[in-house]
């Protein structure tokens, strides 16, 4: 494909390659894994993730699937529950809301209410988020939604690493994992070891240290919450930036170690505000880390609008760099 | 609506006296079970939703026999008689009812989520439609694993509006899946009779546009059942896909405890018992010289010991401890 190796042992690819990689080894890996969906095969997959794959697996193993988010998804289910490990893909999270029974109703509930007797290895990905002028239909960012759900997991690759390690050990797991793909960064390049295979799934992650504020971000927020890091170290400000990688379970002790430090945090979500995953981390802070802030915990999310077409507009409506500084600056300024 | 009577023509021939009186036993037992936590109900040793099947026995006494052990079964809510006739202990269901920790799903699930791992029993699902896609996938895993079992999967009439059905249907069909789709037809979903949900009130000619062999069934006589579903699994079986029985039968008890039965009248559901599953069995036993009082007193002292019995362990059962609240939401990996 056109991941190509590089000296020093790294390669060089995009965010798509980097889950296509993942896609093929997990299918190589294990006979029992097989990747279904809308247009997976043929058509190569919405966003070309799985593009070649039908060629290489066939099509009972590059399963394309009827227009059927709800039976599709269920069967995954009860696949995972016959001994297939089903990587389901779903083209954007708004269609999911047409499975959303089978994911709430029972991917996350046949573990408990069995008294323990069937776990559901699945795994459902699908592509999230707005910037792309897709107008209030196919630009959401339900994850938070998810992450309420006790009996699934929920994961938010941002990097090309996560991307890349991320499949193997959701698939790794015994329970539902939803990986959540944010749109904008399947064309994102990098480079990352030859070798860059399964990483945890446990632990949100620093991804630039800092001494003055915790920026806490995940998924498609977090380039530009990096470059806002960036920006305000021109100002004097060293913000740490959390990745927080997963949003259910919440790596607390990553989250309040970093709080604790810096007595400051931003989070930045591309959810709307009201009764969003940036709201849950804010009270866990309250909760565990009250007397270690310096500052009320601010929040960047998407403005309480469907997310509109205008380009303008649009960008009006998501957490963008220059909001977060702005937020940054509030907080040094009024508290610093 | 009144039943409509099958001329005696029509009927199945009675198999050997043995089987016969299997089948009686264990319709019976079915009843004499379902008698008794309609008792445990009013003495508030059962809570909850308690919809019970009596009237509907000859449909999981039919259908169990044709299934092998290896097979995977899918029902709704009202599935203590398909538990029992799959040979889930009485004792671990009873308990279950109670909320016990001996119960079949830990007390986790109720009488609405009985689940088997022993039994491949996948639950009791009380999301109307709800079933219908795991039981696609169970089908799938079976076919991708080279293995010849069926997926069984019980539903009522009411889930024939939902989308979840029709996804079912076609994605069963076009993918030549081996699922016996098994619709408990007894006209009623709560309080809205067919004719009032369905445009169409031909239940199996809708399955059979998806191009499935698609039956209508008398089944109030477990010999007519049990020939449908063998003549259903041996297709299944043969490879020539999923298989379709709509099976006519009717509630004689109130959709669940709190059901003051407005939308139909006494004198149509005096007609249907008449036409009971059990009454009209052993009248034609009785006929044929299989059955006596003596023989009847016989199986009814056996099932009565099994529902004393049952009825002991559930209460001798333990009470999950409250510690354990949060066990199985993920699966625990111990060390295995
Ligand atoms: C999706 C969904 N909608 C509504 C209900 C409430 N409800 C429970 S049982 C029932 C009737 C279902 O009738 P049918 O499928 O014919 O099965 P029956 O109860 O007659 O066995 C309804 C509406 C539900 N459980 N799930």
């Amino acid at each position: 494909m056109t991941a190509q190796t590089a000296n020093g042992g790294t390669i060089a690819l995009t965010y798509r390659e980097a889950v296509r990689a993942a896609l093929r080894e997990a299918l190589e890996a294990d006979p029992r894994v097989f990747l279904m969906g809308e247009d997976v095969g043929r058509y190569g997959g919405c966003y070309a993730v799985s593009t070649g794959l039908l060629a290489e697996f066939g099509p009972e193993r590059i399963r394309d699937t009827p227009l059927s988010e709800s039976s599709f998804v269920g069967a995954g289910i009860g696949a995972a529950l016959g001994g297939m490990r089903p990587i389901v893909e779903i083209m954007t999270v708004n269609f999911s809301l047409l499975a959303i029974d089978q994911i709430v109703n029972n991917a996350a509930t046949i573990r408990h209410m069995s008294g323990g007797q069937f776990s559901i290895p699945l795994v459902i990905r699908m592509a999230t988020g707005g910037g792309r002028q897709l107008a209030a239909q196919h630009s959401h960012s339900l994850e938070g939604w998810y992450a309420h759900i006790p009996g699934i997991r929920v994961v938010t690759p941002a990097t090309l690493e996560d991307a890349r390690g991320m499949l193997a050990s959701a698939l790794a797991c015994p329970d539902p994992v939803l990986i959540f793909e944010n749109a904008l960064l399947y064309n994102d390049k990098g480079e990352i070891p030859a070798d860059a295979g399964a990483v945890d799934i446990d632990r949100a992650a620093i991804r630039r240290p800092g001494r003055d504020v915790s920026l806490i971000t995940y998924g498609g927020s977090l380039g530009k919450t990096l470059a806002a890091a960036e920006s305000l170290a021109g100002q004097g400000v060293d913000a740490e930036v959390v990745d927080l990688r997963t949003l259910r379970p919440l790596d607390d002790a990553t989250i309040l170690g970093s709080v604790r430090r810096t007595r400051r945090a931003v989070i930045v979500d591309e959810g709307w505000r009201s009764v969003g995953i940036a709201a849950e981390i804010m009270a866990r802070i309250m909760e565990q880390a009250f007397y270690d802030l310096d500052a009320p915990v601010a929040r960047v999310c998407s403005e309480e609008v469907p997310i509109p077409y205008a380009k303008h507009l649009e960008d009006a409506a998501l957490p963008q760099t220059d909001k977060i500084i702005r937020a940054v600056e509030h907080l040094m300024g009024n508290h610093g | 609506m009144t039943p409509t009577e099958a001329t005696n023509d029509d009927r199945p021939a009675l198999p050997e006296r043995a089987q016969a009186l299997d089948l009686l036993r264990g319709m019976i037992r079915i009843r004499r079970f379902e008698e008794k936590c309609a008792e445990l109900y009013s003495a508030m040793k059962i809570r909850g939703f308690l919809h019970l099947c009596i009237g509907e026995e000859a449909i999981p006494v039919g259908v169990m026999p044709t299934l092998v052990p290896e097979d995977a079964i899918v029902a709704t809510y009202r599935e203590h008689g398909h538990a029992l006739a799959r040979g889930m202990p009485m004792g671990a269901v009873m308990a279950e009812m109670y909320g016990k920790a001996g119960g079949c799903s830990r007390g986790r699930g109720g009488s609405m989520h009985l689940f088997d791992a022993a039994t491949r029993f996948y639950g009791g699902n009380a999301i109307v439609g709800g079933g219908l896609p795991l039981a696609v996938g169970l089908a799938l895993a079976e076919r991708m694993q080279g293995r010849p079992n069926v997926a069984a999967c019980f539903f009522g009439e009411g889930a024939v509006a939902e989308g979840e059905f029709h996804e079912s249907m076609n994605l069963a069909a076009l993918w030549n899946l081996p699922v016996l789709f098994l619709c408990e037809n007894n006209l009623y979903a709560m309080g809205t009779a067919l004719q009032l949900s369905e445009s169409n009130t031909d239940i199996h000619a809708k399955a059979a546009s998806y191009g499935m062999t698609s039956e209508a069934v008398d089944a109030m006589d477990v010999l007519a059942v049990g020939a449908a579903a063998r003549r259903a699994t041996e297709a299944i079986r043969a490879g020539e896909g999923p298989y379709f029985l709509e099976l006519r039968t009717y509630r004689f008890r109130p959709h669940s405890m709190f059901d003051p039965e407005l939308y139909r009248n006494k004198e149509e559901v005096e007609a249907w018992k008449q036409r009971g599953p059990i009454v009209t069995f052993s009248q034609r036993l009785r006929e044929a010289g299989l059955l006596d009082d003596a023989a009847l007193a016989g199986i009814e002292a056996e099932v009565a010991r099994e529902v004393d019995a049952a009825v002991a362990f559930a209460e001798a059962s333990e009470w999950e401890p409250v510690g354990d609240l949060a066990r199985d939401v993920y699966t625990e990996e111990d060390a295995a």
